[in-house]
């Protein structure tokens, strides 16, 4: 891959999603980009590049920055904010919401281990208290990890990465080699394509947005302005869960660590965000 | 130290299990079927057991029964590594006093990280 191409990944992501790629990065850049080429019909990631440029059409752009955006994430990922939302969080916020439904979002759902972790957490919770109502939402920029969510089918290496086997046991069918979710998990989840960068205004409120390990790959400007717009969906007592260790631009203006429980946090009420 | 014995008819596999076990810090001992782990259990019941479902002259699944009947048997954490992956397996080891259940093939990630899940 030559500078030139690198340029051009580097400047559509950044562009299109606020994201930070390191330019050295050519390994990662190519086994992303290697698959689009070969699913979208080129012999190489040069002739893609070459068509994107000269094309311009944005299906093919898209493709592009969506497979340099796809995370990776497996099931109770750091275990701790899992165990956090059922025993404190969502107790505290259904208890102040008297009935109505608590409002949780996946951000950057990635292939949706994050939010199916947190279905069967809520399916848990309901077993021992039938009132209890969660509404979950996941989303992410790329279609294709959106599809993959969806379907709620994984391999034995991704169900063997975080899940309990208690839980694989009770939610999950083999289905050939792989293993689907059953349909009363993949219901509990509403999904939706959004990007960060493109505004979060629209999208409802949300009471607890898990948006763990995206914020870090993006730009300090895109930081910012995602954390600032967080604040308009989330409401004075809501929470923020993010990475164990993130750093994020911006964040100690708007929010408020919880003390005592790393990558979680309220929102900062002496903070208003500008209106965009 | 914790100890935790692994048990297999492979010396293979005893061998890549052992080497990612004492990695993440415990002491092991090895035994190739389920009779032989259970003389070890009587004699030294260890915190741990990663166990293998198929084996000459004791089963996994019958050697997990009969330690869980054991005095003490209760108390180490069990994990099944096998090659069986379907659901009957696993309810079936489960419902046996199964900790936790690994499908081969494995690795050292999904053993440390199969080991945190059942506690240990």
């Amino acid at each position: 891959m030559n500078a030139e191409e690198v340029a051009l990944i580097t400047s559509l992501c950044r562009a299109r999603a606020g994201m930070k790629l390191a330019p050295e990065k050519t390994y990662y850049m190519e086994s992303r980009l290697g698959p689009v080429a070969r699913r979208e019909g080129f012999n190489s990631i040069s002739e893609l590049l070459a068509a994107v440029r000269a094309r311009r059409e944005e299906p093919l752009i898209w493709a592009v920055v969506e497979a340099m955006a796809a995370g990776e994430t497996w099931f109770f990922r750091d275990r701790t904010p899992f165990r956090q939302f059922r025993d404190e969080l969502a107790p505290q916020l259904a208890r102040a919401r008297a009935g109505q439904p608590l409002r949780v979002w996946s951000a950057a759902c990635a292939t949706g281990q994050e939010v199916y972790s947190l279905a069967m957490t809520v399916a848990e919770m309901v077993d021992v208290d039938p009132s209890l109502r969660v509404e979950l939402a996941a989303s992410d920029l790329s279609s294709l990890a959106l599809e993959r969510a969806q379907a709620g089918v994984y391999n034995q290496f991704e169900v063997q990465r975080g899940l309990p086997i208690r839980l694989l046991a009770r939610h999950f069918e083999k289905v050939d080699e792989n293993w689907k979710l059953s349909a009363a998990i993949r219901q509990r989840v509403r999904w939706r394509r959004i990007n960060l960068l493109a505004g979060l205004k629209s999208i409802g409120r949300f009471d607890v947005v898990f948006c763990r390990y995206v914020l870090g790959a993006m730009t300090e400007e895109t930081q910012r302005k995602v954390v600032q717009e967080l604040t308009l969906v989330m409401p004075d007592d809501g929470v923020l869960v993010l990475g164990l260790k993130e750093a994020v631009a911006g964040l100690d203006e708007a929010f408020q660590p919880v003390v005592g429980r790393p990558g979680l946090y309220r929102r900062n009420p002496a903070f208003r965000a500008v209106a965009a | 130290m914790r100890t935790c014995l692994v048990v297999d008819d492979s010396r293979v596999i005893r061998k890549v299990a052992r080497r990612i076990l004492e990695d993440i810090g415990y002491e092991i001992a090895e035994a190739a079927d389920g009779m032989e782990a259970l003389a070890w259990c009587r004699a030294a019941m260890p915190d741990a057991v990663l166990l293998d479902w198929n084996m000459p002259v004791m089963t996994g699944i019958e050697f997990l029964r009969r330690l869980r009947a054991e005095p003490e048997g209760d108390k180490p954490v069990v994990v099944f590594c096998t090659v069986e992956n379907d659901l009957a397996h696993i309810n079936e080891a489960l419902d046996a006093g199964a900790n936790e259940y690994i499908m081969k093939p494995f690795d050292g990630d999904i053993i440390a990280d199969k080991f945190a899940e059942a506690g240990l």
